[in-house]
């Protein structure tokens, strides 16, 4: 949509501009557009094909010259901007005769929760993890406030998946835990926009991003990949699996230089939260299991005495197809091809 | 050297001190009291530490009268700053200082703990080291006994050794009744409900090391501080742990996700 009059916002990329929500990705419109997307989204939103005709900036179809109206759509869409959205509200008045005021604030509000909820969706999907690892990678979702952590880039996540529940959180890959955005303008956003898996997902599907990191350390050199010969460890790179914690990474508390007792009731009870084995290859249980019980499985056995450490594995851990995949963007339906939205 | 005016000050004797702790960016300090900071035993070896420490002093007991320019002033004015910093690490640790930090701390005036699990514990300040001009000041959760930096930058900015790295710890030593109760309530990483295998088998080894520090508090009979029935409800959730096998091949990143959801 570009017409003579500058670059006129559409109403995604404005929602996505208001203070407040910049952790949002801005979500594709063939990804809306494509109903499969939409499963069940009918039943959860309020005057839902309002909604959904404001977000995609749609006349509503009962419109006649859909052509002239589109012009004066895109005038009106620079209304959005404003932040109080008077501007927003007069321009759509005069668009729409017959529609309220107060309805408008309706839909708009429902707007915002439609979006909210396919961008839950979306930011799972292969198009949408591609667009929030840009903006982890330029640190747009602020840095871990736990000293340790040593500003390692954060992800935003829901606790809950339902809207209404809580507001957005911070997840930090280094320390696996959650915090409260240092911004109260982020609580207003809810959690379930972002929903609880995409935290997770996002580091399954890439495991190559150095997690202790800092955004700026980013900006200035290219590379803030694991090296390819890094270690393996359940599935990820030894490297990555929570790198803030253990060892010098745990707060020892101190007075005039000695160490607080465990035995003493102030004492430390919390070390084990922070903790992380000194060598890693601990937490590889299958191969400890099989070291405890040899004649459980034999083949397996078998392997181990070929090369020792049969279970740390060298293979570049993620989804080798979806992997293949990331560099060319394929019609929305090939989005569900890693299942991630069909199962909601 | 302890010439201060003794008469006709009582209403504005703390002008300089109020003045500062009223400032922008000095919430965290507290008033130290003139008594403290006129025995010039609590001030043991600050002398050296402190350039123009004598002005210094004056300017932040209010019997500052030398006439100098304004850059002289503006050096003086900065030592002052540090002195009182100095002085306060070491006021915070006593029974007066101490009850003055409680105060505020109980408001909650050194902001709150950001990590979810510890639904806004209120924080204390700290420092990582007890030379000054190392380390900036820190915030200390008693709740997960762990550090966060201040959300401020001019709070960030200030020398974590105006306030020392003991001054938290002895606080709950001699309040032992405000130690918070321990929570195991934690964030585990879930992709459509199930866990993320080597981010849950890291937990169940955090758990390990968990449950032999409690038995051998329990062996020793001293509390460990976390509400029994906790622990319950973390071992039934333990049982339900099945590992989820890959379902379409090997690359699957099913593969790296386990349990049942939840």
């Amino acid at each position: 949509m570009s017409t003579s009059s500058g670059t006129p916002e559409s109403w995604i990329s404005s929602f996505c501009a208001l203070p407040g929500h910049e952790y949002f990705a801005e979500v594709s419109e063939e990804f809306i557009e494509d109903d499969f997307n939409l499963t069940g989204l009918q039943t959860q939103v309020a005057m839902y094909k309002e909604a959904l005709e404001m977000i995609l900036d749609v006349e509503p179809e009962d419109d006649d010259e859909e052509e002239e109206d589109e012009e004066d759509d895109d005038e009106n869409e620079s209304g959005l901007e404003e932040p109080d959205r008077a501007g927003v509200r007069h321009g759509a008045e005069r668009r729409h005769h017959s529609r309220m005021a107060s309805d408008l604030s309706v839909i708009e509000s429902s707007a915002e929760m439609l979006y909210g909820l396919i961008h839950q969706r979306f930011i799972c999907s292969r198009v949408g993890i591609q667009q929030m690892s840009e903006k982890y990678e330029f640190g747009h979702f602020g840095c871990c406030p736990r000293t340790h952590c040593e500003q390692a880039r954060t992800l935003p996540v829901g606790l809950s998946d339902i809207p209404g529940e809580d507001t957005v959180k911070l997840f930090c890959p280094s320390c696996l835990d959650v915090y409260v955005p240092p911004n109260s303008r982020f609580q207003t956003v809810d959690g379930a926009f972002f929903g609880r898996t995409f935290g997770a997902l996002f580091l399954l599907t890439f495991p190559e991003y150095d997690l202790t990191k800092r955004g700026a350390d980013v900006l200035s050199s290219t590379n803030s990949k694991v090296p390819d010969d890094e270690t393996i460890l359940n599935g990820m790179y030894a490297k990555n699996i929570a790198p803030g914690l253990g060892g010098a990474h745990i707060y020892e508390p101190k007075i005039y230089g000695f160490k607080v007792s465990e035995r003493a009731r102030s004492g430390p009870r919390m070390q084990w939260l922070r903790d992380r084995p000194e060598t890693i290859t601990e937490l590889d249980e299958a191969r400890l299991y099989h070291e405890q019980n040899p004649d459980s499985e034999e083949e397996d056995e078998e392997s181990m005495a070929v090369n020792g450490r049969a279970l740390v594995r060298r293979r570049p851990p993620g989804n080798a197809r979806l992997r293949q995949r990331q560099n060319h963007s394929g019609s929305p339906m090939a989005l569900s091809a890693n299942g991630a939205e069909s199962e909601l | 050297m302890d010439d201060y005016v003794s008469e006709s000050d009582s209403d504005y004797t703390s002008y300089w001190r109020d003045w500062f702790i009223s400032s922008r960016g000095n919430e965290y300090f507290c008033e130290i009291d003139e008594d403290y900071l006129t025995d010039r035993f609590n001030l043991t070896g600050l002398n050296t530490e402190v350039q123009y420490y004598q002005y210094a002093l004056d300017l932040v007991t209010d019997v500052f009268d030398l006439d100098c320019d304004d850059d002289m002033r503006e050096t003086i004015e900065s030592s002052a700053r540090h002195l009182y910093g100095l002085v306060h690490a070491r006021y915070i640790v006593t029974t007066r200082g101490l009850t003055k930090m409680l105060d505020k701390y109980k408001k909650a005036e050194f902001g709150k703990c950001p990590r979810v699990n510890c639904h806004s514990h209120p924080l204390l300040p700290m420092g990582l080291s007890d030379i000054p001009n190392l380390k900036p000041v820190k915030l200390y959760c008693a709740r997960c006994e762990d550090l966060y930096n201040p959300k401020s930058s001019r709070h960030a900015s200030i020398d974590g050794a105006y306030f020392g790295t003991s001054f938290h710890n002895i606080i709950f030593q001699v309040y032992p009744a405000l130690i918070p109760s321990k929570s195991i309530e934690r964030y585990i990483p879930r992709v459509y409900g199930f866990k993320v295998h080597a981010a849950a088998a890291l937990v169940r080894w955090q758990d390990l090391k968990r449950d032999d520090m409690r038995r051998r508090l329990r062996k020793l009979e001293i509390e460990s501080g976390f509400r029994e029935e906790q622990m319950e409800e973390e071992e039934e959730e333990e049982d339900d742990d099945v590992e989820f096998e890959g379902v379409d091949g090997n690359n699957s990143n099913m593969r790296l996700i386990e349990g049942g959801p939840m």
